[in-house]
This record gives C-alpha cells, structure tokens and sequence, in this order.
C-alpha cells in the first residue's frame, strides 16, 4: 500500500504530466476530471431509467390489479414476465443492435436513449411487481369501501388504494432505486461512457489499477447512498402515524 | 475482528505491490519442471481456439521459447496455459501466477516501472479502418466524424493525442472489445475504429463482407509488443532474449510469420494479410527492448 499514489488523479489525460488545479482547462483534462464526467454520465443514465421505471411500473402494476379487464391483467403479466425474464445485458444488446435493425426509425436514436429504455423497462418490470404485491397486500375490504362510496375504478385507486400500497413498498423502492445505479454499468456495453468504461481505460493508461478503482468504488458507494437517503427521508415524510402495514390479516 | 477483515481486506488489495518476489525463475521453473505461459483469448498476435487451446503468432513463437529454456536448465518443461486481460497481465506476471507473457503487450515506460520486457517481436501500427466507400483518408477527414476505438487499449490515447495535435475534432465512441467497436463501424454508428494494424486487418478478414472495408492513412503510433517477464531477473531476460534471437537468425520466427499473417489461419481458415512492416523488419535487424516512447518521440 505504500506505493499507492494518488497523484495520478491530477495527471492530464494526454501527456500524463500532474496538473497543479488537478482538473485541467478547455479540452487538457485530468483523470479527476475525466472522472467526473464519467460520473455524471452513470447518474444521467441511472435517474432518467429510475423516472422510467416508476412511471411505466407504476402503470403495469396498477393494470395487473384491475378487476374486470382481463385483457389488461394479461398484457400486464406479459410485460413483468418478458422484461423480468430476459438477462439485463441481453436486453440492452437487443435495444441497440436488434431494434434498430427491425425498426428503421431507431436508428436516429441515441445510444443514450436506449441504453436508458433497456434500464428503465427492466426495471419497470420488478417495481410493476411490488407495485402488484403492495395493492394486493391491502385488506380487500378497502377496495369495497371505495365502490360503496361511489368511486370510480380511477378514483379508489387515486384515493383509497395507490395512497395505501407505495407506503407499503416503499422500502423495496428504495432498494431498486439504488440498484439502478449499480445496474447502470450495463452501459458501457454500449459505449456509454460510464464510470465502469473509465475504470477500465483509465487504469490501463495510467497503470493504476488500484487507485482508479477505489475512486470509481467510491462513487458508486456515494451516488447509492444519496439515493438511499433521498428515499428514506420521503419515506418518512410520507409516513402516517398509526398506519402500519398489514401483516397476514389481509382479506378480510 | 471488523478491523482484522478490513486489514486482511486491505492485504489482499495491495497484495501484488507488497510481497516480494524470489527474483530467479530459471530456478523456479527447473525445481517445478513447469512453466506459466501468460496467453490472451482474442488478440491478433495470441488467441484461443476453445477448450483450453491457445495459438497464434506469439503463443507459438512462446512455445519455442520454453524448448530452448527446457534446454537451458536441462529437463523438459510443462507448460500451463494461463489466459490473461488487459486489466491483470502486469500484477499476474509481478505476483509469480505467470512467468512469461507472451500476448499483445506494449512495451512502455509506465509498464516498465512494474515488469520487464523480453527484445521486441512484433512492431503495432496504429490505424485507421473506415468503410471504403466512406471517403476517408487520413486523420484530417475524421473532423466531426464519430470514431471508435476500444476500451483498454493504448489507442484511445493515442486517438486523443492526435485529436489535439491535428487541431480537429471528432466524436469517440468506445466498444468493451475489438468484436464491439468493428460492429460499431459496421453497422454505421461509427465512421472509422482505430486500432492496432493486426486487429483491424483480422477483423476485416472475419467480416461478411471484407471488401467494404480497407485500412487508410498515415501510421498513428508505433508500438513496440514484446513478451513480458518479471522485472529484476536478468538470467532469464537474457535466456528469453537468446531464444528470440536464436529465432530471428535462423528464420524461424520470418516463418512463424508467414504461417500466421500470410496464410489461412483457423479457427475460420481466413487469411489476416498483413505483410510484416517495415517497423518490425528493423526491430529483427536489430533487437532491442526499446519502450514505445523511444519510438514516438514528437
């Protein structure tokens, strides 16, 4: 550990010299900087796929659960079993090369679109489980009292059960918004140029392996706990006092 | 007991700068009767067939290197293939698993602050492989271009060098190995792929349809690849040397050449055609184990 060195986070880029601002100028950039970009590029990727997966889960889930529109139960099982089915790595492969092959239009897209569609349905694809599971964890008698009162299907899903269910998710949520972040390396396969695509460049450049490494741990470690605590403080805003998840006394 | 494992932790982090090595591998290979022989999965110079077979240009001229060593310490050495990545050549080779590295290695500085290089075998000629109806000639055509090259590999720097000394400007994108990147080009994401001369005439060569590509413009960098040994063991760079030299003059390794770039080679019997470069005629005329610096000096 003694011949560690961690200058090499201030080395330009191009002609490996130690740059005194340790971030570089105009196109002479650092690693350190180098590095940063790399991260914005995994947090880019990661939170436009988590806002992805919550609105299209949300959706598949509630439609999992509505009664009488079995065409729609369907579809929505369909969805949860393709995208929970298919190897994350294979589905980004299958957005970027066979997609486009099929559908011309794609082609304009940019990588960056995809790669985040890949993430996002994947991901929408297990919160559409919780999502299925919270409402259905609800005792069955809420549903009722919402059609006695009147309400719309949209209404007692907007008022009575949808309130109930993401409190009870809320901490699986929290787990899949922080693997998000981690599944983002799946980017560099398509040359995004991501925080796992740096570690290996750049440590095969500089020849420190070890030090870009813990620097890319680091801010793994720093972007999923953010996110983690993000998430509990809203969990515990949202957290209404008396109410508590039911366990085993549901249906009835 | 938190502390011992982030201890331990730490130890098995910084464990191929820490422990010395018994610098002397010509004793450690006659004790064992066995040498590691440090090959590469998918490089044009050493790559596998599958089922633990490996071959290629600098595999095979490896293996005659451990017939002269089995000579040099008077028994016969077994030789255990162990296949290496860009990422853990340089601390396998420094913590013993492997003896000698004979894959696609640039010799440069940096490395030689970490292991040693054997005299140099093979000049790379960085290149540019476009589609051959693109119009591209030469590093100048590539402004506002997207450009693809492969992560890991000294040719992203090179691209970037280039890049600020031509004054222009071009988009990279990088592939996570030399398939990616070619399909890259291939299937129109990227303009050109730089890369090593070898990898992209191999790649053209396994490609549906060879003709729609060629290799254009001026050589980008000069890369000496040599095989890599422990650092501070001058019996063996020397017993290494002799092989390689021995090899050179009685035009074994001009044959090897000949077999591997100039004739069909398996696993799909295609012909890579690369005639040996002017670059690696003179690094035969006269060897040496000069780092890429000495020969890039701008």
């Amino acid at each position: 550990m003694a011949n560690w060195d961690w200058q090499v986070f201030c080395k330009d880029t191009i002609d490996g010299e130690v740059v005194a601002n340790c971030w570089g100028s105009g196109k002479d950039i650092t690693y350190l900087h180098w590095m940063v970009e790399a991260w914005g590029w995994t947090v880019a990727v990661s939170l436009v796929g988590l806002v992805i997966a919550l609105v299209v889960g949300s959706l598949v889930g509630v439609m999992r659960t509505l009664p009488n529109s079995p065409w729609l139960v369907r579809f929505g099982n369909a969805w949860v079993e393709l995208f929970r089915n298919i190897p994350l790595l294979v589905q980004v492969f299958l957005w970027y090369f066979v997609l486009p092959k099929m559908i011309p239009v794609m082609k304009g897209f940019p990588p960056f679109v995809l790669v985040v569609c890949a993430l996002g349905f994947f991901t929408s694809a297990r919160i559409a489980e919780q999502v299925r599971s919270g409402i259905q964890a609800l005792p069955r008698g809420q549903r009722y009292a919402a059609m006695a009162v009147g309400f719309t299907t949209f209404q007692s899903y907007r008022y009575v059960i949808l309130p109930m269910a993401y409190r009870i998710i809320f901490p699986p949520l929290i787990s899949e918004s922080m693997n998000i972040f981690k599944n983002s390396a799946v980017a560099f396969a398509v040359s995004i140029p991501v925080l796992a695509q740096f570690y290996l460049q750049a440590g095969e450049e500089t020849g420190a392996q070890v030090e870009m490494f813990v620097g890319v741990t680091a801010l793994y470690i720093v972007s999923a706990l953010a996110v983690n605590r993000i998430m509990t403080a809203i969990e515990k805003r949202l957290r209404i006092p008396g109410f508590v998840a039911p366990g085993g006394t549901g249906g009835h | 007991m938190k502390k011992h494992l982030l201890v331990m932790a730490m130890a098995a982090i910084g464990v191929s700068g820490v422990y010395a090595q018994t610098n002397d591998t010509l004793a450690k290979i006659k004790a064992s009767g066995n040498i590691s022989l440090g090959v590469r999965d998918s490089s044009a110079l050493s790559f596998t067939l599958g089922n633990g077979k490996y071959v290629g240009f600098h595999t095979e001229m490896a293996e005659r290197i451990v017939d002269d060593l089995s000579k040099a310490v008077g028994k016969k050495l077994a030789i255990t293939y162990t296949p290496v990545t860009s990422q853990n050549r340089i601390p396998l080779v420094q913590n013993g698993t492997v003896d000698l590295e004979c894959g696609s290695t640039t010799n440069n500085l940096a490395r030689q602050k970490d292991v040693a290089f054997a005299v140099t075998t093979y000049m790379e000629e960085v290149r540019i492989a476009t589609k051959a109806n693109s119009g591209i000639t030469g590093i100048k055509d590539l402004n506002g271009k997207t450009v693809a090259t492969t992560t890991g590999t000294t040719s992203v720097q090179t691209l970037r060098k280039n890049e600020r000394a031509n004054g222009i400007d071009f988009k990279e994108v990088m592939g996570k190995d030399h398939a990616d990147s070619f399909l890259l080009l291939e299937s129109g994401r990227a303009d050109a792929f730089v890369m090593d001369g070898s990898i992209l005439a191999a790649n053209i060569s396994k490609s549906k349809a060879p003709a729609d590509f060629k290799i254009v413009g001026e050589v980008l960098s000069v890369e000496p690849i040599a095989c890599m040994i422990r650092k501070d063991d001058p019996a063996f760079k020397k017993a290494v040397d002799d092989s390689i030299k021995h090899q050179i003059a009685d035009g074994s390794l001009a044959k090897l050449y000949d077999k591997w770039f100039m004739q069909p080679i398996p696993p799909a019997n295609t012909k890579i055609g690369l005639p040996m470069s002017e670059a690696t005629k003179a690094a035969w005329a006269n060897p040496n184990d000069k780092p890429m610096e000495a020969f890039n000096s701008k």
